[in-house]
């Protein structure tokens, strides 16, 4: 994937607290990734993965600390924020037009998780797995240099998988950031993985 | 500015589709059609309740839309997804009441001339109404989208966002009532203040409004 930025791409998190309600679900939490990292934020359901990938895009506030980055960002998540009475094609195109990204790049991004076929489709009509593909191939055709993956491995079949995790080390490879929150383990070689459950600082 | 225009061509193509962009239309006309047959016949009186009552026809019809306009978004991640872009939630809610707007007010402007037709409107309110719910309609979308904001993912949403708008609106219903008087002057020019003043405004509340409700 090309990469638009001219700086390296780094993401630093400095001792933030996140709090839902009267509820303090990430506390002391720092962390730090560049270039080529591929982190695995590990946690049980509830351990605050969600939150803090929030927090690093900025959908959430930050209680204290410090969230720094350079390099644009790309998330994937439960809501695939792609238009239901659209075919997957052209919901896509819509992102891809925002995002600046070329018609091939797109292409790319669509062949690399196998929805070519399923292009025509309404995305309504698309399983679980094929609509999670769908908001993973939007950031990877985004052009973004760090991506946040939220549970990127839900409703994947196995063949799948192992092309998201081709994916994803192509990205590392080619001067990207990964982040990706996940209860289990990921199948790519992670440089750096994050416990959230306890101790809740960087392993 | 482009990005911004697709945002507005979507948020329409979503009122085409979802039935947006007819039902306040449908409303408006029925309220027009079934006003004379609950006063009767009664041609003066038509005459003189009639743009009153196309005023507030107009001003309920833009809340049947309100349930569309910021939710199926807000659950589909959309919102989230344009944030991380970088779009502040001011621009995504201007984008969304120009959209709103033209979807709801251009039809419903559209209509008029068959409403009036429709309730007697005498001829010398006419043109007084049309300039009146012109201005007024973009004040109109905004409380709209606001409310829309305010509300999203609330239970009963729409039940509140009926509650919200009727003293939000009555500036503009008792300026926009005001010009079917015989000099409509002073009121035209109160009721395109009011309405500037709403529309400039609204994308900071609603903002604010989608902010909050995220955390």
């Amino acid at each position: 994937m090309s990469q638009r930025q001219d700086e390296p791409a780094s993401l630093t998190v400095r001792n933030i607290a996140i709090q839902r309600g009267a509820r303090m679900v990430i506390r002391d939490f720092s962390m730090e990734a560049r270039v080529g990292d591929i982190v695995w934020l590990r946690g049980s359901n509830g351990s605050g993965k969600t939150s803090l990938l929030r927090a690093i895009a900025g959908l959430l506030p930050v209680a204290v600390g410090t969230v720094e980055r350079t390099g644009k960002l790309a998330m994937t998540d439960d809501a695939i924020a792609l238009d239901y009475d659209q075919s997957l094609d052209d919901a896509l195109r819509y992102w891809a037009k925002l995002d600046g990204a070329s018609g091939a790049e797109l292409e790319a991004a669509m062949t690399s998780l196998d929805l070519v076929p399923l292009a025509e489709l309404p995305v309504r009509m698309l399983s679980a797995g094929q609509k999670r593909r769908g908001s993973l191939a939007r950031t990877i055709a985004s052009g973004a240099a760090i991506w946040l993956l939220d549970e990127p491995y839900n409703g994947l079949d196995q063949a799948n998988l192992t092309r998201l995790d081709a994916a994803i080390e192509r990205h590392a490879a080619s001067q990207g950031i990964v982040i990706i929150a996940s209860h289990v383990a990921p199948s790519v070689n992670v440089a750096n993985s994050v416990m959230l459950d306890r101790t809740r600082k960087a392993a | 500015m482009k990005a911004i225009w697709s945002l507005i061509l979507r948020d329409i193509r979503h009122a085409w589709t979802g039935g947006g962009l007819w039902l306040p239309v449908v409303f408006y006309l029925a309220v027009a059609t079934l006003f004379p047959f609950a006063v009767g016949p009664d041609h003066a009186l038509l005459a003189r309740t009639g743009g009153g009552i196309l005023w507030i026809a107009a001003l309920l019809s833009s809340l049947l839309p309100i349930e569309r306009l910021i939710l199926p978004d807000m659950e589909s991640g959309m919102i989230d997804q344009l944030s991380i872009r970088g779009w502040s939630e001011e621009w995504i809610c201007a984008a969304k009441i120009a959209a709103h707007f033209i979807a709801f007010g251009g039809p419903l402007l559209l209509a008029t001339p068959v409403a009036v037709a429709l309730i007697g409107v005498p001829d010398t309110q006419i043109s007084a109404l049309f300039m009146g719910l012109a201005f007024a309609l973009p004040a109109l979308a905004g409380l709209g989208v606001t409310i829309a904001a305010l509300t999203a993912g609330l239970r009963g949403a729409s039940a509140l966002g009926g509650l919200l708008l009727v003293p939000l609106a009555i500036p503009l219903l008792i300026f926009g009532a005001g010009t079917l008087d015989d000099n409509p002057g002073r009121a035209l020019q109160l009721l395109a203040a009011t309405s500037l003043a709403m529309t400039a405004l609204s994308p900071f509340a609603a903002g604010a409004a989608l902010r909050a409700g995220r955390s």
